[in-house]
């Protein structure tokens, strides 16, 4: 029974926690702890000539103000360019509080530190800080043609420039196979900028022991180990002196995994300081002016085809907007560039990128990471080859699939992990089948055609896109089985939602043959597992599902062998059912694995009954070898790592139906489908709860959310009143069918599923708009405002 | 010069509980700093994504847009007084069973909403659900889940009524 | 976002209310439901010294159905007035707006009268007491007048409630009999302040010809903008009207402006098209009623 864990839909074990009321995220801990606000720069681009405290000084409660100036050593340094790059020529990041230039609004100043929040904003409130303006460079177009920089020693505005080309067949590029293709288009495509946009913010605990020289940081992140490390480099601490821990985190979506956060360093520093806990929660507004955001490109594609509607050539130029720094390379624009060809063997490409500063907030990976542009790209392009030749737009794409006997296909690039893009399975054609009859696309038109003569407009769109999941370089797994049959199973990386406490406890039941209540699993704390790199990239079940496997497979396999022992029985014949170890086909040669862990520990105390067995004058073991023998370790317990050759590649379809008003040109999305293949599945239920969460995000980003910001770097939409993340009254019901080609790069065949839902979604609603309207979409997000003004434009 | 404190009464979760505080303090606050009741999630503090939905005198009310003093003497329930006991409520149980949560931070809000819903309306359509959670933000669910967890929810009460 | 300090003030009485605002004239500021007040408070985009909470004035939540027409007290909330079937059988124009004012929990709290005083050009409320002609009773230390709706919105966000004034009710104008109103808007999400919405009464005569053709423009000017098309609907039976000429003249009068969300010029289109569709909904309520 134990062993159909993988593979089920079983109720997540988080749940009765959160449910209650007895999650325990960021702000939840520390009640005494004081508490830290941050002064911001209101302006986008400005020098700072002084910073006055001294009207702040009387506000009562009011602990400590700290500015640039107060920084120590290695604080007062930029923070990490975490993801250097030979062509991030000129990467740039923030230091933790301003020096003598902001760069964006919501740029730290000054740090405040008070008995609570409100205090704190009192005392922020109070803070003078006097600044000579700069001209704001805004826009990636305008930066990249204005004389006006961002960094004074950055030109152009330029941080990066990357080019990657893949050449035909016959050895030609792609400019010479465009130039004699029979078709080409040229066409500008634009993606405006959105942000993860988590419901809790980011946040910040951290805990001086003076008695112990120790801190304990917990924060809402996305890889606590690596904040572990900037924490500990920044401070100048030991290592094993610095505790990360992330909590319950009220998700993340990318943002998270961006670190350190310049109050990452600087509240631990105070506590350390101040010898207090200091707790920093970031509130809403803070986190739309100083947490990351993403998306922003301008793309310009030309395309060379045949009849058929193959693509002999294409060729794309992208401006991307990366904001004021760099800390996390440019991660983005590779993924746009390397991901773009998609499901499809495009004779020959060539991607070229500038990545640009602006005087705006950064841009870090947010859900999809530079995945949705890529796929908005090659599914416009598709969908104006289509348009170009009169050809069914699905047709079109068939015509340029890889075929499932391709594989492992290598499409010539290289990937965001530094590591060749070398796809290892998928079947688009089947994906493509199963799509068109879930929404019936064949009979779509004469639907159309029925609304039509009711006066309605409806069209249909389709997206396909291929996501390499799951990059390393690692994750890695530790399982112990305790003398009580419990068994501990702990992972560096973190949760924001995505149920591992359950999926994970499902691969080590499975592997163990142990019940799944006897399984516990612990994420993000660096006190149990200190090697990991983070929950993003849809990384976590391919990494940490593989190394807990990994490291279960070598628990069991100590298990037998104590066991073989114990029972004078071979390894080979014994099986694990329900935690018991037996003999197979003979149920009474037993032994539970909560005996084998008290086997393996060879004692000198009994610390309860049970123990007694394993101690020194209880026999039964043998004089000839050492209690520990060699090569063998204490205790029922292993550790293992999945260090990936490379990525493994999810793929998937989307099609929609939307319906668009004829007078007021709003938009409502009719009908959502969604064909996905991550591999095996662990539990049907929580790639199910992925891909749902994915398109709401999607739609999102299809229909509503856009950062806007001014002329002069103000962000005019920072609230939840005027960011318009979608209601339940927005969100369309997503039908599903799963396809499952399994990966064959790691042992569960797995790949990753967490970003997928999100990633076509524009690409679709986009085509299914142009279906039902005729008017070519081309930047997306799309309001009504926005399709009235195409529609004006068009008549 | 310090602030005015308040002495204020709450009868959360079926408790008196007192507290002082300055006027300016928020419900949500009150309930998750004064009062040790984190259960409540703060995601806005300007009234939009309903993370601080909460019961007042039975009826879901944005926790951050009210001030813990206007509400003095007055009856709150908090995510942490749904259940019975160790007995998850109906609505706890169908937000599980349909994986009506994912990252829970707005879990808390949609269960005080969705409470406050059935009671009134034990049997809504599916028109009647979406304009119920209509004032909830969830980043992680898309919904979909929740819709499914409320129409169970009422088929649980149903079942057990 | 946290509130800036405030000397918190909670009368007990509406005496006690009038005195208190009159001793902290500009300085103060009435705390009814809060849900416009309070995200404001939290942005520290408003920062009165003192805070009147006139949450204990019970008397102040009443509703009453007058013969000419519904009083709303000022502690009434959005979903009581929403919900009360003689205020809908008075005045049905009052829920229809209602149930477009936001989501339900916020009108759970959220006050009628408050929505008034806000004035919000983008709110639904005010549009519904411009177009039904009511009035708000402001009350102060000595004294109470009625400014009527026409007079009682001054700009955005301004209104005529003055230092030391306290609105304690609205009164809105019962339904004419062989009148129908309709409100009609278009918002980005379901519950959003809407890009443009419109409010419309149509009466008829015994003959159900139009004798009144009138509308309240919401997010079309700094206050609801009127506009009667009595005239341009002729005297004749609702379906032989020219509702889209009636639509036009709406749209003429109509001054919106581009904001993030949309362009004026989309805005005013909408406002055709919703002007358009309200009449006729009005109409055919009219016919029914």
């Amino acid at each position: 029974m134990t062993t159909k864990l993988f593979g089920e839909p079983v109720q997540r074990r988080e749940d009765p926690r959160l449910l209650t009321g007895r999650g325990r995220y960021l702000d939840d801990l520390g009640p005494d702890a004081l508490a830290a606000a941050f002064v911001r720069s209101p302006h986008a681009h400005a020098l700072i000539r002084d910073i006055d405290v001294s009207a702040a000084l009387d506000v009562d409660g009011l602990v400590a103000i700290y500015t640039w100036e107060d920084l120590p050593d290695r604080l007062a340094e930029p923070l990490p360019l975490l993801i250097p790059h030979p062509a991030l020529t000129h990467g740039r990041t923030a230091y933790p509080l301003a020096r003598e230039r902001v760069r964006h609004v919501g740029e730290p100043v000054v740090m405040v530190v008070a008995r609570d929040r409100y205090l704190a904003e009192d005392a922020c409130a109070l803070i003078r800080v006097d600044y000579e303006l700069l001209k704001p460079v805004v826009g990636v177009e305008e930066a990249a043609q204005s004389a006006q920089l961002v960094h004074d020693d950055v030109p152009g505005n330029v941080g990066a420039h990357l080019v990657q080309e893949v050449a035909s067949a016959d050895g030609r590029g792609a400019r010479e196979v465009i130039e004699s293709a029979p078709h080409t288009l040229a066409f500008r495509l634009d993606v405006e900028r959105s942000a993860s946009m988590p419901l809790e913010g980011r946040g910040v605990h951290a805990r001086w022991d003076a008695d112990d020289s120790s801190l304990r940081v917990y924060s809402s992140t996305q890889t606590s180990t690596s904040v572990r490390m900037a924490v500990a480099a920044k401070l100048g601490l030991p290592l094993p002196k610095v505790e990360v821990v992330a909590p319950d985190v009220g998700g993340g979506f990318g943002v998270k995994i961006m670190h350190p956060w310049p109050e990452e360093v600087l509240v631990p520093w105070a506590a350390m300081l101040l010898g207090r806990e200091v707790k920093w929660t970031e509130d809403r507004r803070e986190h739309f002016v100083s947490s990351a955001h993403e998306r922003a490109q301008v793309q310009f594609v030309r395309v060379g085809f045949d009849g058929g509607g193959r693509v002999l050539g294409l060729e794309v130029t992208i401006l991307h907007d990366h904001g004021a720094y760099t800390p996390y390379g440019i991660i983005v624009p590779i993924i746009t560039s390397t991901q773009l060809p998609g499901p499809y063997r495009i004779g020959s490409y060539r991607v070229e990128f500038s990545s640009i500063y602006t005087n705006t907030v950064q841009v870090t990976p947010y859900r999809g990471a530079g995945r949705p542009q890529a796929v908005f790209c090659m599914e416009r392009t598709m969908d104006r080859i289509a348009a170009h030749l009169g050809l069914d737009r699905t047709a079109v794409r068939a015509a340029n699939f890889i075929q499932p006997d391709e594989f492992p296909y290598d499409q010539g690039l290289i990937f965001q992990d530094g590591r060749p893009l070398i796809y290892d399975s998928g079947d688009y054609p089947e994906s493509l089948r199963m799509l068109k009859e879930l929404i019936g696309w064949d009979a779509f038109p004469e639907a159309k055609a029925e609304a039509a003569r009711e006066g309605r407009r409806i069209g249909i769109g389709i997206g396909c896109y291929v996501e390499g999941t799951g990059v390393g370089p690692y994750e890695g797994g530790h399982v112990q089985i305790t003398s009580d049959g419990r068994v501990h199973v702990s992972t560096g990386l973190t949760s924001q939602g995505q149920g591992h406490e359950t999926s994970f406890a499902q691969i080590a039941a499975a592997e163990l043959g142990v019940p799944l209540e006897r399984v516990s699993v612990v994420t993000g704390d660096t006190r149990r597992f200190g090697y990991a790199v983070g929950t993003f990239a849809s990384r976590a079940a391919v990494m940490s599902g593989n190394a807990i496997a990994l490291a279960c497979r070598k628990v069991r396999e100590k298990a037998l062998r104590i066991a073989a022992d114990a029972l004078e029985a071979d390894p080979r014949d014994l099986e694990i059912t329900d935690g018991v170890v037996h003999v197979a086909g003979s149920p009474h040669a037993s032994v539970p694995l909560a005996t084998v862990a008290v086997l393996s520990n060879p004692l000198r105390y009994a610390f309860d009954e049970e123990a007694v067995r394993a101690t020194q004058f209880a026999g039964g073991s043998s004089f000839d070898r050492p209690p520990v023998e060699e090569g063998q370790e204490p205790g029922l317990e292993g550790r293992d790592y999945y260090s990936p050759i490379r990525s493994t590649f999810a793929s998937g379809m989307h099609a929609a139906i939307v319906e668009t008003d004829p007078l007021t040109a709003e938009i409502r999305i009719l009908r959502y489908a969604v064909v996905h293949d991550c591999g095996n599945l662990i539990n049907p239920m929580i790639v199910e709860g992925q891909i749902h969460g994915g398109v709401a995000q999607g739609v999102g980003g299809a229909l509503y959310e856009r950062m806007v910001y001014d002329s002069h770097g103000q962000l005019l939409n920072a609230s939840f009143m005027d960011f318009l993340m979608p209601y339940a009254t927005e969100v369309p019901r997503v039908e599903t069918a799963h396809l499952q080609t399994p990966s064959p790069l790691n042992p569960l065949g797995i790949k990753g599923a967490g970003e997928a839902g999100v990633i076509p979604v524009s690409a679709v609603i986009a085509s299914a708009i142009e279906d039902a309207e005729g008017i070519p979409i081309d930047r997306m997000p799309i309001s009504p405002s926005d399709l009235f003004g195409l529609r004006r434009a068009a008549s | 010069m310090p602030e005015q404190a308040h002495e204020i009464t709450l009868v959360v979760n079926g408790t008196l509980r007192r507290a002082e505080v300055p006027g300016r303090r928020l419900l949500s606050d009150c309930l998750r700093h004064d009062l040790g009741l984190t259960g409540t999630h703060v995601g806005c503090e300007h009234g939009v994504c309903g993370c601080c939905t909460v019961l007042l005198d039975g009826e879901p009310v944005r926790s951050c847009l009210t001030f813990a003093v206007t509400v003095d003497g007055r009856e709150i329930t908090t995510v942490e007084g749904l259940a019975d006991g160790e007995r998850m409520s109906p609505v706890q149980r169908a937000f599980a069973e349909c994986h009506g949560l994912q990252c829970g931070f707005c879990t808390p809000g949609f269960l005080c909403t969705v409470t406050a819903l059935l009671r009134e309306n034990p049997a809504p359509t599916e028109e009647e659900v979406l304009e119920g959670i209509s004032g909830n933000l969830c980043r992680c669910t898309g919904y979909q889940n929740i819709v499914k967890a409320v129409h169970r929810a009422a088929e649980i009460m149903a079942e057990e009524s | 976002m946290k509130p800036p300090p405030f000397t918190y003030h909670a009368p007990g009485s509406l005496g006690e209310a009038l005195d208190v605002l009159a001793g902290t004239g500009e300085d103060g500021k009435v705390l009814a439901g809060g849900q416009s007040l309070i995200p404001l408070l939290n942005m520290r985009l408003a920062a009165p010294a003192h805070l009147v909470d006139i949450n204990r004035l019970a008397g102040l939540a009443a509703v009453e159905v007058e013969p000419g027409g519904v009083r709303v007290g000022a502690l009434a909330r959005h979903a009581r007035v929403e919900r009360s079937e003689p205020v809908a059988a008075a005045q049905p124009l009052l829920r229809q707006a209602l149930r477009l004012v936001a989501h339900p929990v916020i009108r759970n709290r959220g006050t009628v009268v408050g929505s008034l005083v806000h004035a919000d050009p983008a709110a639904e409320l005010p549009a519904v007491l411009a177009l039904l002609g009511g009035s708000v009773r402001l009350a102060r230390r000595g004294g109470t007048r009625d400014v009527p709706a026409g007079e009682f919105f001054t700009g955005p966000l301004e209104s005529a409630a003055g230092p030391g004034e306290l609105a304690v009710s609205a009164f809105f104008p019962a339904l004419p009999p062989r009148s129908g109103t309709a409100f009609r808007e278009v918002a980005r999400r379901h519950g959003d302040y809407a890009l443009a919405g419109i409010a419309a009464l149509v009466g008829l005569d015994e003959d159900l010809r139009i004798t009144a053709a009138r509308v309240a423009c919401v997010s079309a000017g700094p206050v609801p903008v009127l506009a009667d098309v009595t005239g341009v609907c002729g005297h004749r039976p609702p379906a032989s009207a020219d509702w889209a000429a009636a639509a036009r003249a709406v749209q003429d009068r109509a001054e919106p402006e581009d904001d993030i969300h949309a362009t004026a010029a989309y805005r005013r289109h909408l406002i055709g098209v919703l002007a358009e569709r309200a009449l006729r909904d009005a109409a055919r309520e009219a016919l029914n009623a």
